[in-house]
């Protein structure tokens, strides 16, 4: 385990062999193998990882490794007015919560690499191994993320994953959508990270320090905001607008859909599974903070609902099957974070797990489908593909099923579990989210209805050899010259998909809840992650048996009830939180949850046989409906004119800002350096005239002087004889009248 | 007795009347006389002293002053009578050419 | 007292020459004032013991020079008779008015006697002429050479300016 740091360096150096080198110089195969290696050694040392992890007890399960200083001891002030010390290690700490993550990050990003060595096949020989380098920074800065044990090295990883985000998204930066796409998703998610960085400030004067273990023992014995706006909900609120910008949820999920102009291997990795999931780890890891913080939790989960919402109600009506699972990301991501906003931290983070998954899955599906139809993204040119493309159609429904929350697949229990959870905090909440459910169910199987099932609606195509016809530019198209109609994968393409099918039905199993007679594991699991270690265990009044002390369950004010642990008591049958003061935990009965459990499977049921009708059964239905609802379907079609809105009046300003500033710069400053040198030129000029008018003219004067005096003294010239001799006899009178009155 | 102070104010009576003489004349003729006049002034003055002290200096340096004055009086002649010739005039007064 | 007499007499005379040549309306009687003038002159030298001066008086001064006046004179016989008034830029009262303060002044410094020459009274030697012509050529012999180039060139100068055709 001291070896963690290596997990995110492999990726690292696949990176920079690939960038440095491989670009010039590497094959396809070469540039394939090294990216692909680093990410197989990147899994191997997870898996060993989170193997010694679990050999520790409960309570131990965190390690933290330092194998550097990046900025070393500065004294600070802080807000309370002592000195804090400054200090920040390249440290990584492996608990639960980042051991889950590393595994899902290194286990799908390998996946996901193995399939994008078959489907970037048609790139050419540089762009291929720009690709793979891309990739490996991303999932070199995404690790660093998870594994970071301060928020100043967190932040590395969340700033280089934008980053990487923007090179990947605009990838075939040549055209211009895809180009303007990444501009769009990296200024986005910055003003996020503005709010991130103002709450990194914040915590740091108030706490002394940034490491994620010493801010939460800190938070934990203060006391809870419940009754109005103190430090910690503004830092909590300052952290949740980074997520926001981050994980896509409103108002700045608007440049994840246009995200899907990067190739779809991006999409899963970055879009699903791994960066958009970085808001909710981040308000995962700072659970302690936001416990404290009702208002900003109620933010938090009013924020997730609407997005759900809204997302899913976009979905209804997209027609290109990227867009559709972009906006199930950005509803899915909603979820995660009503969940944490209900205060289910677990919840959250097991969603997080199986919908990284099933989302990976069905993107990777998606873009299968694509890489058949040749480059075909539109599902109304699609249809009955169920024939030609068996594996992806199959295991495209197994996701399909997941994000529906069938059980006994993934989605259902992850799904089911924030459902109650919800269920328990807030009914409204929990009616909008069940609609939500309804509404994901319904889309992704009219997805899958547009696509596999029915009338194909595609172009024809040459059976033989031939003019075959080239569909739309947007992927990789098929390596031969000549579209032969719409085949399987290849498989290298197939077998991640099939692996991650399996996932997505297996991975549901670790967090079965006590109703059904499981243990929740995976919420024992995290809980130490999104719980304080303070010295003192002699708070919790009933002497819990368990050593630490969960924040969870401590003194509330009427702020919704967070019960975070009401499995756990069920399923030990110990009481550890229920003799805490207050409210103890919400609890309903068993047959109340088994009622709720089957409520979702219901509603997700309904939701599928609704659009197999729809599309299906009765296609003719789905265009009557849109016909008769025209208004509102235009305005879901254009996504309720968001980007709209936003180019007129925040780009907008911003373009009207800074087009005012250029003015101001050409016109006040360079007309005072105008001004400046307008004034050198008249002072020249002032100058000039003094020269011309006062120097000249005083030796003009000089000579006029002299000339009128030459006027008046040649008169003495008479001419006469005498009159100079009596001048020198008027000398000689003067001499001896000196002479005389001298002496 | 007779001093030199007599001698000096003979001599500078004369001179002075040489002056006046120089200074009034409108005939150019009676100028120069004039001027003859203020040479002997001088003369006598530089007799009387050659006389009281005993010198034959004095009187050596009257012998040049009667040389110069007959130069003198030789050449501004001969210039008159050229001015003469030209002019038909010897009005000093007319004689004003070299003025402005 | 015969010395006095003398003296007085002679300046009484040489002044009033003097005055009457400077006054006289026709340029012949100044001319002849004149004569009478340096005879006057000669004679008082006489009385200094100074007979070759007195000679070279006479001879060069009233026989020589006065000649040449009246030589000019006559050449240039004015048939026109002067203006009748003078020009008044010559300022001549002022010149008459400045020559008189002169010699008020000039008295006043003598009879004050601020310029009181040394002096005794004493007689030269009967040889005068031999006193002057050892003087004129051991002591004063490059003066007198250089006064000799210039008679020479004055009366080449002369004899130049008064041709009528050169």
């Amino acid at each position: 385990m001291d070896l963690i740091w290596l997990i995110p360096l492999l990726p690292g150096l696949g990176a920079a062999v690939n960038g440095l080198v491989g670009i010039r110089f590497f094959s396809k195969r070469t540039a394939g193998l090294v990216a692909n290696a680093t990410m197989a050694a990147a899994l191997a040392l997870s898996i060993y990882a989170f193997w010694q992890l679990l050999g520790l007890p409960g309570e131990e399960r965190e390690h933290t490794v330092r194998i550097a200083t990046w900025m070393s001891s500065m004294p600070l002030a802080l807000s309370n007015g002592t000195i804090g010390n400054f200090f920040i290690p390249w440290g990584f700490r492996l608990d639960p919560l980042s051991g889950m993550m590393i595994l899902v990050v290194t286990g799908i990003g390998f996946l996901i690499h193995v399939y994008s060595i078959g489907y970037m096949h048609g790139e050419p020989r540089g762009s291929y191994a720009r690709f793979f380098a891309y990739l490996n920074l991303f999932v070199f800065f995404m690790l660093m993320l998870v594994l970071g044990d301060n928020f100043v090295v967190m932040f590395v990883g969340w700033e280089g994953v934008g980053l990487c985000s923007y090179l990947l998204i605009g990838y075939w930066y040549e055209k211009k959508s895809a180009s303007d796409a990444g501009k769009k998703a990296f200024i986005v998610n910055r003003i996020g990270d503005w709010g991130f960085i103002l709450g990194m400030f914040l915590i740091f004067a108030t706490f002394g320090t940034l490491d994620f273990r010493e801010v939460a023992n800190a938070a934990g014995p203060m006391g809870v905001e419940a009754a109005g706006f103190g430090t910690l909900s503004l830092i909590t609120l300052l952290l949740f607008v980074g997520a926001v910008g981050k994980s896509a949820q409103i108002p700045l999920y608007v440049w994840l859909p246009d995200a899907m102009e990067g190739p779809t291997p991006v999409s899963a990795l970055i879009h699903a599974a791994t960066m958009v999931t970085a808001g909710v780890y981040m308000v995962g890891r700072n659970a302690v903070l936001f416990e404290h913080a009702p208002m900003t939790m109620q933010v938090v989960a009013i924020v997730g609902v609407a997005t759900a919402f809204m997302a899913a109600t976009i979905g209804l009506v997209q027609n290109d099957i990227k867009r559709v699972l972009a906006y199930s990301t950005v509803s899915q991501l909603g979820f995660m974070f009503f969940a944490m906003g209900v205060g289910a931290f677990a919840a959250g983070a097991f969603h997080l797990m199986t919908h990284a998954f099933f989302k990976a899955l069905l993107f990777l599906c998606s873009g299968s489908v694509i890489h058949a139809m040749a480059g075909q993204q539109d599902m109304r040119h699609m249809g009955g593909l169920k024939k030609y493309l068996p594996v992806t159609y199959v295991t495209m429904l197994i996701g399909t099923l997941a994000i529906a929350g069938i059980p006994p697949l993934s989605g259902f229990f992850s799904k089911d579990e924030i459902l109650y959870r919800t269920f328990l905090n807030n009914k409204v909440i929990w009616g909008v989210a069940v609609v939500t459910a309804l509404m994901t169910a319904f889309y992704m199987f009219r997805l899958m209805s547009m696509t596999f099932f029915g009338a194909y609606h595609g172009p024809a195509w040459e059976h033989a050899d031939g003019r075959g016809s080239h569909g739309g530019a947007h992927d990789a198209q098929a390596s031969h010259g000549g579209w032969h109609g719409p085949h399987e994968s290849p498989t290298s393409m197939t077998v991640p998909l099939q692996i991650l099918a399996v996932g997505a039905i297996l991975a549901g199993f670790v967090g079965i809840p006590a109703a059904l007679g499981g243990s929740n594991a995976i919420e024992h699991f995290l809980e130490p992650s999104f719980t304080a270690r303070t010295v003192t265990h002699a708070e919790a009044p009933a002497g819990g048996v368990l050593s630490e002390h969960t924040v969870a369950g401590e003194s509330k004010g009427a702020a919704p009830a967070l019960s975070e642990h009401t499995s756990a008591s069920k399923s030990k049958g110990e009481v550890t939180a229920s003799g805490h003061p207050a409210e103890g935990a919400h609890e309903i009965s068993w047959a109340g949850e088994m009622g709720l459990m089957g409520l979702s499977v219901l509603v997700g049921i309904i939701g599928i046989l609704v659009a197999y009708r729809f599309y299906v059964r009765s296609p003719e239905i789905a265009d009557r409906l849109a016909r008769r609802w025209s208004g509102a379907h235009r305005v879901l079609s254009n996504k309720y004119y968001v980007d709209e809105l936003y180019g007129a009046t925040v780009v907008a300003g911003t373009m009207g800002g800074a087009k005012r500033l250029w003015v101001f710069d050409a016109k006040v400053v360079d007309g005072a350096v105008n001004g400046s040198g307008w004034l050198t030129l008249f002072s020249a000029w002032f100058s000039h005239l003094i020269d011309k008018y006062l120097v000249d003219g005083l030796v003009n004067l000089v000579g006029a002087v002299l000339e009128e005096s030459s006027f008046v003294l040649r008169r003495l010239q008479t001419g006469l004889v005498q009159n100079y001799a009596l001048v020198m006899l008027l000398g000689v009178f003067a001499f001896v009248s000196v002479y005389l009155f001298v002496r | 007795m007779i001093t030199t102070t007599h001698y000096m104010m003979l001599s500078a009576a004369l001179f002075t009347l040489g002056v006046v003489g120089v200074l009034t004349r409108r005939n150019i003729i009676i100028v120069f006389m004039s001027i003859e006049l203020m040479l002997n002034a001088v003369n006598i003055n530089l007799i009387a002293f050659s006389y009281y002290l005993q010198s034959a200096i004095g009187q050596v340096f009257a012998v040049f002053i009667i040389v110069v004055a007959a130069a003198e009086a030789a050449v501004g002649l001969g210039i008159i009578l050229s001015f003469y010739r030209n002019k038909e005039t010897v009005n000093i007064d007319e004689m004003s050419l070299l003025r402005w | 007292m015969v010395e006095a007499a003398a003296f007085y007499i002679l300046a009484a005379l040489i002044l009033g020459f003097g005055a009457l040549v400077i006054t006289a309306r026709s340029t012949v009687h100044s001319v002849l004032f004149l004569v009478a003038d340096f005879l006057c002159v000669a004679a008082l030298y006489v009385t200094l013991q100074a007979e070759f001066l007195a000679v070279i008086q006479v001879m060069v001064y009233a026989g020589g020079i006065v000649v040449l006046y009246l030589f000019v004179v006559m050449l240039v016989n004015l048939k026109r008779p002067p203006e009748a008034h003078s020009d008044p830029r010559r300022l001549g009262r002022l010149g008459v008015v400045m020559a008189a303060a002169v010699l008020a002044e000039l008295v006043a410094i003598f009879a004050v006697g601020w310029a009181k020459p040394a002096g005794g009274e004493g007689a030269l030697s009967p040889k005068n002429v031999e006193q002057i012509g050892r003087a004129l050529y051991t002591d004063y012999l490059i003066p007198f050479e250089l006064a000799s180039i210039l008679l020479l060139v004055a009366m080449i100068g002369a004899i130049i300016l008064a041709k009528r055709e050169l």
